[in-house]
């Protein structure tokens, strides 16, 4: 099932169309992709249960723009991204680049990671500690058949770029470098391939306020200079709203919401992305909110909610929530936002429905 | 230096070399040589060493020639500094002598399970899964057993001589390297700069030469090296029991055996090559352990 399809399940042609042409520029498209971790117990070992990782997220990511990827701790974001660059296998789901599935029929996984890299959150546990910073980065292009002095002229040019001295860098090891180097070596390490696509899975969380900004913005050159586009994973709502284009919300394996960003931050329709957004801190003391938008914990991926899985914590649930899992649909034509909920879908029985779709 | 200064035109020369930062073994070494002790005894253990490459010229008698009427002279007896034993052989000469075969018989069983085990565990680390289990429960298997036991069987169903009681220890040594690899392997596996290796295209095979073995061959090492104690004891129990070197050649084990109905007549003669034995597995030991501590560098 393509993303186009997942749309047509409303029955307008419109976002069919839509979905078709946007294709034709996604450089990314993620088709269905399930994730579930087999808990093993018992005395045979069997399968007891299932931890719902990702559980049918489909996406896509155009050319040149930055899709910034939110939702609480255990929402599925880093597997997301673990399961992109193919270092979890997943389940189910395609992946396509540039129009081409990466698989038996299509490219390669090794030509798959050389056009995306991805940047990993643990600034040191992602550098080898007994290799200098120049054969970290150049471990890559080697991999990729480039001679050794080329690689090494490469990790050198590339140091500089994301504005280390090479001179001074290059014979270094990591347990030298402050936590804001060795995430620009990470970045190195990233572009050495020359991919098209960076994942940044919370690449810039671990670090401390004036160096993230530092690092953002090195990573808006970056973007701007070798044509890249971004898919960026973060926490952090602030930092998102100021990279990305667009935004995908997710919520306990599933998307909840996608949208251009300015859309999502300020008209979101689905309650979990309304309840994220009020709980961003306000620069404004009058702005500032004092009880927290949502109660309790969310609930355990092992056992998700039936229906739809933020009916246990949306203010707004009723009884249609809990029965039929909403679908991912096209909330605003015009900008291509979409919602899984079914406050936005008129034929779903819920009694804000009507409401919604009205305004 | 401080690397985070700015970088200012007149103390950077923009034509220097690159900075050269010490490597992780420089700075080992480099924290070994202010370790006294494990200097003292790694000074031990190349003494033992140069004893055994050089026993021709360092030797003062032939280690075989017997005299029926210089038996058990005491330590300190004219022309035999050390004594003799119960077939009146030069005891000095013997040790020395003797030191080839214990360090042999200490030292290969644990490079043989070095190879064999280390590879194993770090197979079934790196790939995990079923290969793990069916690697390590084997592994398990072995465990049942304690180590002398198993080495004496093993020995005993072999037939004694060298060769066979080295295959014994070595099967013996196989199972704690491989798990201890296994560990290593496993934490290292899960590490992020694994996946990005992984992530950036590169085989398996290429993953573990760059990314692991960098990483867990000193850990692993550092046990082996420890193992060497207990396998100079192991191998000297075995030819103690008759199960390793046989007489007339010179090993310490054996020569703990055929002097111990002289124990009464000269107790610190006879336990002459059991000195041997303890100082250079504890020097092992204890270089193992400072090892251990060196290569400990929080990085």
């Amino acid at each position: 099932m393509t993303l186009g399809e997942n749309v047509q399940d409303r029955g307008t042609t419109e976002p069919q169309k839509t979905a078709q042409s946007a294709a034709g520029r996604s450089l990314v498209t993620v088709n269905d992709l399930k994730k579930y971790f087999p808990i093993r117990g018992g005395l045979l070992n069997k399968v007891v249960a299932n931890v719902q990782a990702v559980d049918h997220v489909s996406f896509e990511v155009k050319r040149g723009e930055t899709l910034g990827i939110v939702g609480e701790s255990g929402c599925g974001k880093s597997t997301t991204a673990r399961l992109l660059m193919q270092l979890i296998a997943p389940d189910e789901g395609d992946l396509l680049i540039d129009g081409k599935r990466v698989g038996p029929d299509g490219i390669t996984l090794r030509e798959m990671r050389r056009q995306m890299q991805m940047v990993f959150q643990d600034s040191y546990a992602s550098l080898n500690p007994r290799l200098t910073i120049e054969d970290t980065i150049a471990f890559g292009p080697t991999v990729h058949g480039i001679p050794q002095d080329e690689a090494r002229e490469r990790a050198r040019e590339l140091l500089g770029k994301v504005g280390l001295d090479p001179n001074l860098f290059i014979r270094r090891y990591p347990h030298e470098l402050s936590g804001g180097q060795r995430q620009r070596v990470n970045i190195a390490r990233a572009l050495a391939l020359d991919p098209k696509i960076v994942i940044l899975d919370e690449a810039v969380s671990a670090l401390d306020k004036s160096v993230e900004a530092q690092v953002l913005n090195l990573l808006m050159d970056l973007k701007r200079e070798l044509q890249l586009t971004y898919i960026f994973i973060s926490h952090d709502l602030h930092v998102v709203h100021y990279v990305s284009d667009r935004v995908l919300v997710m919520y306990l394996g599933k998307v909840v919401e996608i949208g251009p960003v300015e859309r999502i931050y300020t008209a979101p329709r689905h309650p979990y992305t309304q309840a994220l957004l009020s709980a961003m801190p306000s620069m404004d003391p009058d702005k500032r909110a004092d009880a927290p938008p949502l109660a309790g914990d969310p609930p355990n991926p092992i056992n998700p909610p039936s229906g739809c899985r933020f009916h246990t914590r949306c203010p707004f649930a009723e009884d249609v929530c809990a029965l039929k899992p909403p679908t991912l649909s096209v909330v605003d034509h015009e900008s291509g936002q979409l919602a899984a909920c079914h406050m936005t879908d008129p034929a779903s029985g819920h009694s804000k429905a009507d409401l919604q779709e009205a305004s | 230096m401080n690397i985070n200064a700015p970088l200012e035109p007149a103390t950077i020369d923009v034509a220097q070399v690159a900075v050269q930062s010490r490597g992780y073994w420089s700075t080992v070494l480099e924290r070994l040589r202010r370790d006294r002790v494990t200097l003292f005894f790694a000074s031990l253990i190349v003494l033992v060493l140069l004893m055994a490459v050089l026993a021709d010229v360092v030797a003062p008698r032939d280690p075989y020639e017997a005299s029926m009427i210089k038996r058990l002279k005491p330590i300190g007896t004219e022309g035999h500094l050390l004594g003799t034993d119960e077939t009146g052989r030069d005891m000095l000469s013997r040790l020395i002598y003797g030191s080839r075969l214990s360090l042999f018989m200490g030292i290969m069983p644990v490079i043989f399970a070095l190879l064999i085990g280390g590879t194993l565990g770090i197979i079934a680390g790196f790939v995990g899964g079923a290969t793990n289990m069916i690697i390590m429960r084997t592994m398990d298997v072995f465990y049942a057993f304690p180590s002398v036991l198993l080495a004496i069987a093993i020995s005993g169903a072999l037939g004694a001589g060298i060769v066979n009681a080295i295959i014994s220890l070595t099967l013996v040594f196989i199972p704690p390297l491989a798990r201890v690899a296994e560990s290593v392997t496993t934490q290292v596996r899960n590490l992020d700069y694994v996946d990005a290796a992984r992530a950036s295209g590169a085989s398996a095979p290429t993953i573990i030469r760059v990314h692991v073995l960098s990483n867990v061959l000193g850990a692993i090492f550092i046990y082996a090296t420890s193992l060497i104690s207990v396998s100079i004891i192991l191998a000297s129990g075995l030819s103690f029991l008759g199960l390793g070197t046989r007489p007339p050649e010179p090993e310490w084990g054996l020569m703990l055996n055929t002097l111990r109905q002289a124990i009464y007549v000269d107790p610190m003669l006879a336990a002459l090559p059991g000195v041997f034995i303890f100082v250079t597995s504890l020097s092992f030991n204890l270089v193992s352990d400072g090892l251990r501590s060196a290569m400990d560098i929080k990085v």
